[in-house]
């Protein structure tokens, strides 16, 4: 049976009817065209498919749509602020952390996450942090520099605020 | 063209298409959509080896929302013909009985029967409801069950083909070729120590994180146009037209950027299956893997099974070698033993040599190319005989290479001679490395070398550029970018204009719109298609130096070029400048290139790994790892690394965990990545990596594509590195620890068998 969702995603609220059960990543697909979102397995063990809830990182895949109802949703499409890129997305474009791309969105999603709890992570905490997001280009030293670097911009531009 | 003058080769630009990759706006294969599109769904066959008695599919095509059924009988029939299908050829029925199987099935994950639907969770619904009768056979799952006597038989209008003759014969060996170099008899009774090892390797897959997808439109024109992520896409055109009995012309494709492929995204799969739903349903039809789908329905690399014997004298000179290789084909001949017996013995120059390669097919899905196809497998077991002639003869294992290692001029057993190539340079840079001389403390730690070698294959690639009024120009080429050849190609097209890398705006073509190129594949991209974007820009340079004596009234030959200028009679003009004038002085400026080269002498790649064994568990812990590679002229240095890297840890992947797990009736048991473990970040220390530069003489720039060689050497030096850890040598991949743990004990089981020792020397 279909029911209707609220969803709030991006910062916009939206209503979808679908089955409650549907995993959230194909209605952010299929429903609602936001593509960057991308499946890899279906099960949790890659973390491509990673969006932030309420802030935290999840796997889009495994969290059907009803419980994602009324939780601020945000993709990779949503990260970017107005005027331009958001520091990890520069981080990871300056450091070149990519090779075919495709597990990038849910890398720069989780290392996002990690930056507003952790803004001065050190290497170990990124690697232990961004352990589950497979990358089978296996761009990880690339990725850890890019996250470190991102780190910075932000401790710099902390202090510039001051 | 000296290394000085070079002002955008061998620099960092960042990546043209970044910002769509950070953005989440780059399409990739799932994320194409096309009005009144329908999903399609795969049936697959839940047995390894049947034959399928009926097919019913009538409660599926009355299931709601369905729009579409198709199985083998929709398929044309036309007569048998061998189709380029990338990097080799394929018989057309072969190809179409692994698109959707006909009388049999081989493998289990074997294509049966496809659907359309309104949505992909109807079609899966509606899929479920294909009655299929099959009568279950017994099958044969590696190729020591495939070659026994009274195995099942798998292809029965198989016959073996041995020394390129056919023989007649029926069975699982497809064929059996062999490669003589001098005379090995002679060769290994003039040694002083003979090694003969037996090894084998799991089948294992390429694990592209991005599931194989395609869109399908069978158009009313009777055109079918084709939206897919795919390492090529003239192959899938042609791959596409051939199993539909289509001429090329009703076929186009659009590639779309592609989630990794690594060899796997050069075969098709879907193409054909969506066209023929689109066809019938008329509408387009989108069909996306799930990754069970991808691990029991597409290719993965051979498994094997290997004997290696090599002899050598007391003064480190190898004598003489002999190889057996027998790979898995899986179920269509074409395992990839032809380039392992190519590469097997590759990095040394010996006499005398003998290798038998033997396809052989079982029943495990149609086996595909993988990051160096073949010759990993073949280098895990020649470099562990290797190193077990250093250690008995007391040489240090690379001085031990160094003195057999091949050269310009070596012939390899297969017949080449090999021209300039940099094997003594990767070694040397080895033994030079400081992580080869540092000390390495503590109990179970050990230290493991070796070589490998990949061809880079050349062959077609077509390049156009248009020259902008504002002195920018548009790159269109034919090649998918799988890690960032639009910059390295862009990147030689630029300095042959004297352009900075930002001027140049690439993009990757459809069939329609550029000349024919070969897949993404044999590390040939950066090379050839590098290549072709340098003809281009030199056919921009002839044009618009015809532009330029047009302007100064005199002759185009004595226009001359360099660095972003024309000169000509004490009188200059800026490519800018003359890019402005164009319109005044004729109309556009495009220039095109078009190559179709025998290749570079290949590349040659290095490791030094050292690991720490947990002997209690029996944990392989890679501590650092250090790759070295000839990349003749790295064009953008960070992505010869990541490239080093990537084939790095895949390497270390397939040593340590990768293995398809099968049951004894054919079914992979761990087809999820819950329980096939890929490396993650904490599986993995920091990977060091050194380029050497030995330029290709040939190709303008000197390179040498680097995408698969380094996947080459990690195998077995991380196995060389277990056994100076342990005083174990395992003979088999992946080297987990259930692996490790039975090693150890039979070891202590035996007389003299000791407990863990520490030996840091190398
Ligand atoms: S697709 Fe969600 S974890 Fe892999
Ligand atoms: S860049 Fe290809 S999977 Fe990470």
């Amino acid at each position: 049976m279909d029911v209707t969702v609220d969803l709030n995603v991006n910062g916009r609220s939206t209503t979808v009817t679908t089955d409650p059960d549907r995993p959230l990543l194909d209605v952010l697909r299929e429903d609602l065209g936001l593509t960057g979102t991308k499946y890899g397995c279906g099960e949790g063990q890659c973390r491509t498919c990673t969006v932030l809830v309420d802030g935290r990182p999840v796997t889009s895949c495994l969290m059907t749509v009803s419980r994602a109802a009324g939780r601020k949703i945000v993709t990779i499409e949503g990260l970017a602020r107005e005027g331009g890129l958001h520091p990890v997305q520069e981080a990871f474009l300056s450091e070149g952390a990519m090779q075919c791309g495709y597990c990038v969105p849910g890398m720069i999603l989780n290392a996002a996450a990690l930056l507003e709890t952790n803004p001065d992570p050190s290497d170990e905490q990124i690697v232990e942090w961004m352990n589950g997001n497979l990358c089978r280009c296996c761009g990880y030293p690339k990725i850890v520099a890019a996250v470190r670097r991102a780190a910075a911009a932000g401790a710099l531009s902390r202090r510039g605020e001051r | 063209m000296s290394e000085s003058t070079y002002a955008v080769v061998g620099t960092r630009p960042p990546r043209h298409d970044a910002t769509d990759k950070v953005t989440g706006r780059a399409h990739y294969g799932a994320d194409f959509q096309l009005t009144g599109m329908l999903h399609g769904f795969i049936l697959r066959s839940p047995h390894a080896h049947a034959a399928i008695r009926r097919i019913d599919v009538s409660k599926a095509e009355a299931f709601p929302g369905v729009k579409a059924v198709v199985t083998s009988a929709d398929l044309p029939e036309s007569p048998e013909q061998m189709v380029d299908i990338g990097e080799g050829a394929m018989p057309l029925s072969y190809i179409r009985g692994n698109m959707l199987a006909r009388s049999k099935v081989l493998y289990k994950g074997h294509a049966v029967a496809a659907v359309a639907a309104v949505s992909p969770h109807v079609a899966e619904e509606a899929a479920s409801l294909i009655e299929v009768d099959y009568d279950v056979l017994p099958c044969a799952l590696t190729v020591e069950d495939a070659m026994r006597d009274g195995a099942p038989v798998i292809l029965p209008d198989l016959r073996t083909k041995e020394f390129g003759e056919q023989t007649g014969r029926p069975g699982n060996v497809a064929e059996h070729f062999r490669h003589v170099l001098g005379d090995a008899e002679n060769g290994f009774t003039e040694a002083d120590l003979v090694v003969e090892r037996e090894f084998r390797t799991a089948t294992v897959h390429q694990g592209y994180i991005e599931p194989h997808a395609t869109t399908v439109l069978w158009n009313e024109d009777g055109h079918v146009l084709v939206w897919c992520s795919s390492q090529g896409a003239f192959t899938v055109r042609k791959a596409t037209a051939a199993v539909l009995d289509l001429p090329v012309l009703r076929v186009s494709v659009t590639p779309l950027e592609i989630g990794g492929g690594f060899g796997g995204k050069i075969r098709i799969y879907l193409e054909p299956v969506a066209a023929l739903l689109s066809k019938k349903s008329g509408r387009p039809v989108k069909i996306v893997m799930s990754r069970q789908d991808v691990f029991e329905g597409t290719g993965p690399t051979p498994g094997s099974h290997m004997r290696i014997k090599m002899g050598a004298r007391k003064d480190g000179r190898i004598t003489a070698a002999q190889a057996y290789l027998a790979y898995e084909a899986g179920a269509y001949p074409g395992a990839m033993v032809a380039p392992g017996a190519m590469c097997v013995f590759a990095a040394y120059d010996i006499p005398n040599v003998v290798i038998d390669g033997y396809d052989v097919v079982v029943n495990k899905p149609s086996t595909a190319a993988y990051r160096a196809p073949g010759a990993t497998q073949a280098a895990f077991a020649t470099e562990s005989v290797v190193d077990e002639i250093a250690e008995n003869l007391g040489l240090d294992p690379v001085e031990f290479r160094l003195m057999n290692a091949a050269k310009e001029g070596t012939r390899r057993a297969d017949g080449p001679k090999f021209r300039r190539i940099g094997c003594v340079e990767v070694l040397e840079a080895m033994r030079n490395h400081p992580h080869y001389r540092a000390p390495l403390e503590g109990p179970n730690r050990g230290r493991g070398v070796a070589v490998g070698f990949w061809f880079n294959v050349g062959l077609a690639s077509s390049c156009t550029i248009s020259v902008n009024s504002d002195g920018t120009v548009n790159l269109l080429d034919g090649s998918v970018d799988l890690s960032g050849t639009r910059t390295s190609v862009s990147m030689q097209a630029a300095e042959t204009l004297g352009l900075r890398a930002e001027d140049v705006r690439p993009s990757v073509g459809d069939t329609d719109s550029i000349g024919f190129t070969e897949v993404t594949g044999g590390s040939r991209t950066t090379y050839a298609t590098g290549w072709a974007a340098v003809e281009a820009a030199r056919d921009v340079i002839g044009q618009m130096k015809e532009r330029a004596a047009l302007l100064w009234e005199t002759d185009a030959a004595s226009v001359e070029f360099d660095r972003g200028v024309f000169r000509a009679g004490g009188r200059s003009i800026t490519f800018q400048e003359l890019a402005a004038q164009l319109d005044e002085t004729g109309g556009p400026v495009v220039g095109r290139g078009a190559v179709n080269p025998s290749g570079a002498g290949g590349s040659f790649s290095g490791a030094i790994a050292d690991v720490e064994v947990d002997p209690e568990t029996g944990k392989v812990s890679v501590l650092r790892f250090t790759a070295v590679q000839d990349a003749g002229r790295a064009i953008h240095p960070s992505y010869v690394e990541g490239q080093m890297q990537g084939g790095s840890v895949q390497g270390i992947g397939w040593a340590l965990n990768e293995e398809y797990f099968m049951s004894a009736e054919g079914a992979m048991l761990n087809s999820s990545w819950l329980d096939y473990r890929m490396p993650t970040s904490l599986d993995l220390p920091m990977i060091d990596t050194v380029i050497v530069e030995v330029p290709d003489p040939e190709h303008p720039f000197g390179v040498r594509g680097v995408g698969e060689a380094n996947i080459v050497p990690p195998p077995a030096a991380v196995s060389n590195a277990v056994y100076r850890a342990t005083g174990v040598r395992l003979y088999r991949l992946p080297m987990n620890p259930v692996a490790v743990m039975e090693a150890l004990w039979q070891k202590e089981s035996e007389p003299g068998g000791g407990s863990l020792h520490s030996d840091a020397a190398a």
